[in-house]
């Protein structure tokens, strides 16, 4: 077993991961001003910002599905074992220097915590900001029946719960990435691409050979 | 699905105006009215004038005549009620009953003396001139049933020189902004009383003002949006149309362009929000910001209960604010004004419900004298802004009805001239043939008036966030019962909202200081 510097993030993951986190901070920023909770720009300036994200941010998403499917990476979202580890490991182990209780190999980046705020992210928070967006941004198509003042509440009112819990998850991630070897060493990672992975000789030679993932 | 052909409006809006505009600019004639021998007088009343215009325009009476203009007589058709000035009650002079000869003085005819009936079908008794005159010179006098002066008398201690008829009627042509404003700026016994967005500045409005009737704008006159079809009007206060499903005219001419749709269509904006809104949100609301902007003061509050003063000497009071205007008048009672006046909004689907003279009410709270229908669950309906005129009149406590005050005339029983209410009303109240108790109150009253005029231009509309905002001083702050964007939200639901952001950044901080604090090995790979 040796450690190689491996791209474990590939171009588009990175390109993935930095035009949806500026999208999602502008989403924020902006719907918080629709939702009159700073003055900091004009609300038709905020409306129009959070539209044209809004787009920007469903077509990343489209393609990131497409790609996460054909690539087979949606894999590593799934639920893996060891949860509660990682959990005490955050919430005590790491003040007290106990190792990580999870080892981050080629087939499996994420730990069981990631895998599951990940995949809460993906398909409860996402969802719900995009299902109540669309709704909400062609309400004028459905604004003729007899329920859409009711169901404007609902949307409305759904739509700012899930925003709550985006930007909750965000602050939190944020946070989470400064726990690793350096504060900055995780940001590093998401920018490069590359981070130390334990290789077998056989992945080793592997890849050398294939070239199917960049090593240096 | 307009919204995908957005330039579909702006095309059929120059196409408009170019068949339109030229027509009124020049306002071409292939007849030229000062050549004609029978317009050249000398005419010694103004019935004669009409008599030549008879000549030729042999319909033109009979169409007048047709018109709320002639009858003063209107059937709503939405709540089948019978409306018009004679019976329906504003918050202003009250009726027009026992006071004809002034209060006609606005008919489009002469010699209205007894609005009980109504008026007489003679054919010379149609005013062509106060339409038509184009010198200038004609004029109704306030106190004379319809007719101009025919000969110089002293009014308000100057000697007043009667209308060159000859001159004005040769004179004649399309009506101009003057003309309508004459009656219609004047409402209410003055310039601006009634209405807040009628007043004389629109007779030369500056584009600020109204930028379809500036001369550097569109240069409109009032007939060009109310169309007028066979000398009937279109577009009307009574039967409001609030929402114009209809929209653009052209190339299908409906012949009544008295709404905004009906040049602009219902999706005039370039960009999609904004014209998302045009299904809820009546033009005027955004493009009207305020009323009263062309220097005039429209009257907001009129007490007719304090009338009557008179000071030690016996002379009736009268007493002028620092602007001019009377505040108090021992004839009328405490009047309070505003300009630039910002309205009040409700939603409003063109069904209104008038007060006439007999009609029972409650008078345990403010008496509506219009009472608007529609609401935020009403299709129909739109948000429109409104001036809120409000004041105190004279009512039956014991039949719960208005009444009828007589104020004008030289008999002893008229207010202007006594100031004695009991004498005033039961003359008022005897001449319209209707039951009195003998007992006088004062109930407060509102009267909402649409506003549509005084259209500003597109820069001066409002901005989005003078509504969309948590401030309880936006515009449609007191408009509940549905959501908006940046006003509502869910209190409770906020606060555990920013109550997680809240504890999840105290919480990494908390975390964060412990890692530092610990200060031990904690990095992994």
């Amino acid at each position: 077993m040796t450690k190689r510097d491996v791209m474990i993030y590939t171009r588009y993951e990175r390109f993935w991961h930095w035009s949806q986190a500026v999208l999602i901070f502008t989403l924020f920023f902006t719907g918080l001003r629709i939702h009159d909770l700073h003055p900091w720009l004009k609300f038709g300036q905020a409306v129009t910002l959070h539209t044209y994200a809004a787009y920007a941010l469903m077509g990343l998403w489209v393609f990131t599905t497409f790609w996460n499917f054909t690539t087979g990476q949606w894999r590593q979202y799934l639920f893996k074992k060891g949860i509660f580890k990682v959990i005490r490991f955050y919430a005590w182990g790491i003040l007290v220097g106990e190792p990580h209780p999870y080892k981050k190999t080629l087939q499996r980046k994420q730990n069981a915590l990631q895998s599951l705020a990940y995949m809460t992210f993906m398909v409860v928070i996402g969802p719900a900001l995009w299902l109540t967006g669309i709704a909400y941004l062609f309400y004028n198509e459905w604004a003729g029946a007899d329920w859409s003042g009711d169901a404007l509440w609902v949307i409305a009112v759904s739509h700012t719960m899930a925003a709550f819990a985006m930007g909750t998850f965000v602050i939190i991630h944020i946070y989470m990435t400064t726990t690793g070897k350096t504060p900055l060493h995780y940001v590093k990672t998401m920018i490069t691409g590359y981070d130390k992975v334990e290789l077998s000789e056989v992945e080793e030679a592997y890849l050398a050979e294939t070239k199917s993932v960049e090593m240096r | 699905m307009k919204r995908f052909f957005p330039f579909m409006g702006r095309w059929l809006l120059a196409l408009a105006l170019a068949i339109w505009l030229p027509g009124l600019a020049q306002a071409s004639s292939t007849a030229d009215h000062s050549k004609f021998e029978s317009l050249k007088g000398p005419f010694a009343s103004a019935p004669e004038v009409t008599k030549a215009c008879l000549a030729c325009h042999t319909e033109a009476s009979h169409q007048v005549m047709k018109s709320i203009h002639w009858t003063w007589d209107f059937t709503n058709p939405d709540t089948g009620k019978r409306l018009g000035k004679p019976r329906t009650m504003n918050s202003f002079c009250g009726s027009p009953l026992s006071n004809e000869p002034r209060c006609t003085s606005c008919h489009a005819g002469y010699g209205w003396t007894d609005a009980r009936q109504q008026p007489e079908p003679v054919q010379e008794n149609v005013d062509c001139l106060v339409c038509h005159d184009r010198s200038g010179g004609y004029k109704k006098v306030a106190t004379d049933a319809g007719h101009p002066l025919y000969e110089p008398r002293v009014m308000g201690g100057k000697s007043v020189m009667p209308p060159d008829l000859a001159k004005a009627a040769q004179s004649v042509a399309d009506p101009g902004r003057d003309n309508c404003g004459a009656c219609h700026f004047n409402g209410g016994g003055g310039d601006g009383v009634k209405h807040g967005d009628l007043d004389t500045s629109l007779v030369k409005p500056s584009r600020q003002l109204d930028v379809h009737m500036a001369a550097d704008g569109a240069n409109m006159t009032c007939a060009t949006c109310h169309t007028f079809n066979d000398h009937i009007p279109s577009g009307s206060r009574y039967d409001t149309t609030a929402k114009d499903p209809h929209g653009l005219d052209l190339p299908k001419d409906d012949h009544n362009r008295a709404t905004c749709e009906s040049c602009h269509g219902d999706t005039p904006h370039k960009q999609a929000k904004l014209n998302d809104h045009t299904d809820r949100v009546a033009c005027q609301t955004c493009h009207i910001p305020e009323f009263a902007r062309g220097g005039v003061a429209t009257k907001t509050w009129w007490d007719w209960s304090t009338a009557g003063r008179k000071d030690a000497d016996g002379k009736a009071v009268f007493i002028k604010d620092d602007h001019g205007h009377l505040s108090y008048s021992a004839e009328k009672g405490d009047f309070q004004y505003g300009e630039n006046v910002r309205p009040t909004y409700y939603w409003y689907n063109g069904v209104t419900e008038q007060v006439n003279v007999g009609d029972k009410f409650d008078d345990s709270q403010i008496l509506r004298l219009n009472k608007l229908h529609g609401d935020s669950k009403d299709p129909k309906a739109r948000i429109w802004p409104f001036k809120e005129m409000r004041g105190k009149q004279p009512y039956d406590p014991e039949l719960k009805t208005l009444v009828v005050n007589h104020v004008f005339g030289k008999d002893d029983a008229a207010f202007w001239g006594n100031y004695d209410y009991a004498k005033s009303i039961k003359f008022g109240m005897d001449y319209a043939g209707l039951p009195w108790s003998g007992k006088i109150g004062f109930i407060e009253t509102r009267m909402t008036w649409p506003i549509t005029h005084m259209v500003a231009p597109k820069e001066d509309a409002l901005k989005c966030g003078q509504c969309h905002t948590k401030d309880e001083n936006g515009r449609l702050a007191q408009l509940p019962g549905f959501y908006m964007p940046g006003r509502d939200s869910i209190r409770w639901l906020d606060f555990v909202g920013l109550l997680a952001l809240g504890g999840a950044l105290a919480g990494v901080v908390v975390h964060g200081l412990a890692r530092i604090v610990m200060n031990r090995k904690t990095r992994h790979d």
